[in-house]
């Protein structure tokens, strides 16, 4: 109870920020359609969900992300992992991901688009273009951080290749992996926001569009504050889901 | 304050990841090797491209997006494009930079700024905050301040982070030190504790400066006009394939630079510290 008590507490700022919004907008002290009340956004947000076009095209967005994302990890991953391992590879690899590390990775849209079209391919294939990068140099650094006396004990004791991967480069390879794929995480909400609001028909970026290029902003400023809560929500699970997988680290 | 360290942690994952990518360019074979595979696939992307398996349209040959990034570069349009993007994003950056430091350090010092802040920077640093792009448009319009501010607004949160995390992890006795010498508040601030903290906030810069490089794209190719991000996008629209791959390739370069350029700012502001010296 006392927990609840402070964690609400902390985040009484945004409350106050809440309250701030409603009063300015109801006083009008700011042009109405610029700044609707909260509570006609809330009002909004449950029409729209009623409506069915959030579900609907939050839906699309949560597919494109998904997948786009769960392609950058695995692929991502893996070829860290086999670069940390495997020096040929790593010689050459390595500056390709050098160079395209710092590229701004919202310039693939148009490329995306040129070749995938609107849909959900080109924005699958942005995602999973833009969030490899982190994942494979996070596999990469964790890999070849791992300590040489437990490589060198299990090679001892007669594991394979495929095993020494699994069961010993991996696990050690574990908190830096991680952390490559919290920012692929976050990268994905932003290249999938922004390539919808630019380029698509359906997901949350378009919806956003849509509403604003009609002059619907109560549902615009709904659906803008449900993306960036989701974005939040997921870096917090994604957390929470580390510290559990990681509890076997002292 | 659990929040704010959680999140510093993100932007610390990142900054790692680009110390680290620059530390192992060092030997001279890797970097012989490094120069050949680029050759190597500028080589496989020409051949491809003129292969026939793939039209002029999905993948101009190389060479032919060469030319005209000649073409443009003498017409003046390129010019022109990267001079209006790195302003925005520029000047972005550095309204986030001194914005961000001053933020962390108020809040570092008033207990009442970080009450009040602590919660907005937790709650707001992990969120994709370009989803208020058209917000920002419906309120400043489509011009550079509105590209500016989206920039801005992206680009603050890890500045902040980074300079509270910083100052907090400022060794006790050196302040304890300046204020036994007679040192007031504000000299304490300007001479012992940021100069402390410079190695974490410059860390913050280096996830701040590709945020604000990408956001800024990002409004250019929503709102259109001049810059990188809207000649781009107008290509695409135009089914120009070879200016939506110049477009890439400049973006590529210039992002390249720019991270370059702030790693050897940070090796010549931290010339001090021991981190300087390891790398060496």
């Amino acid at each position: 109870m006392a927990a609840v008590m402070r964690a609400s507490a902390a985040y009484l700022p945004l409350l106050l920020l809440a309250i701030a919004w409603e009063a300015v907008a109801r006083l009008n002290l700011v042009d109405s359609s610029a700044l609707p009340p909260l509570s006609k956004v809330a009002v909004a947000w449950i029409d729209l969900v009623r409506g069915r076009e959030l579900i609907d095209n939050g839906a699309a967005s949560l597919y494109r992300g998904s997948v786009g994302l769960l392609l950058a990890i695995f692929g991502g991953g893996g070829l860290g992992l086999l670069m940390a391992r495997w020096r040929l590879l790593d010689v050459f690899v390595n500056p390709l991901v050098e160079l395209f590390y710092p590229l701004p990775k919202s310039a693939l849209i148009p490329v995306t688009v040129l070749w995938l079209g609107f849909g959900d391919g080109s924005k699958i294939l942005l995602i999973f273009l833009g969030c490899m990068i982190p994942v494979t140099i996070g596999a990469y650094n964790g890999a070849r951080g791992s300590d040489h006396a437990l490589v060198w004990s299990a090679r001892s004791m007669g594991a394979n290749r495929l095993r020494m991967m699994w069961d010993v480069i991996v696990p050690s390879a574990l908190p830096e992996l991680l952390n490559g794929i919290r920012t692929a995480l976050a990268l994905a909400f932003i290249l999938l926001v922004s390539s919808e609001l630019i380029v698509s028909q359906q997901g949350f970026g378009y919806l956003i569009g849509y509403l604003g290029s009609t002059g619907a902003y109560e549902g615009m400023y709904a659906v803008v504050l449900t993306v960036a809560f989701l974005g939040f929500a997921a870096d917090r699970l994604y957390q929470l889901f580390i510290q559990w997988l990681l509890q076997w680290r002292e | 304050m659990a929040g704010v360290n959680e999140t510093a942690s993100l932007a610390g994952a990142e900054a790692a990841i680009s110390r680290d990518a620059g530390r192992r360019l060092d030997a001279v074979f890797r970097s012989g090797a490094g120069i050949f595979s680029i050759l190597v696939l500028l080589i496989a992307w020409e051949a491809f491209a003129r292969s026939g398996k793939v039209t002029a349209f999905m993948l101009p040959p190389f060479s032919a997006v060469a030319e005209r990034i000649y073409a443009d570069a003498i017409a003046g349009d390129l010019w022109r494009n990267l001079a209006v993007t790195l302003f925005r994003a520029l000047t972005g950056f550095a309204i986030a930079a001194v914005g961000g430091v001053a933020l962390g350090a108020l809040m570092a010092r008033n207990r009442i700024v970080r009450w009040f802040f602590d919660p907005i920077i937790s709650v707001g640093f992990p969120m994709p905050k370009i989803a208020f792009l058209p917000i920002i448009i419906l309120w400043l319009g489509l011009y550079d301040v509105s590209k500016i501010s989206v920039v801005v607004f992206d680009a603050i949160f890890p500045v902040v982070t980074a300079t509270l995390a910083g100052l907090a992890g400022v060794e006790r006795e050196l302040i304890w030190s300046g204020r036994n010498m007679g040192a007031n508040e504000r000299e304490l601030m300007w001479q012992i504790a940021l100069p402390a903290a410079l190695p974490q906030i410059l860390t913050g810069l280096q996830v701040a400066l590709p945020i604000a490089l990408i956001v800024a794209i990002i409004a250019e190719m929503a709102m259109g006009g001049y810059g990188l991000g809207g000649a781009m996008m107008s290509a695409s629209r135009f089914a120009d394939s070879r200016g939506v791959f110049a477009g890439i390739v400049e973006i590529a370069i210039v992002g390249y630079a720019l991270i370059k350029a702030m790693a050897l700012v940070r090796r010549r502001l931290l010339v001090w510290h021991h981190e300087t010296a390891e790398d060496r």
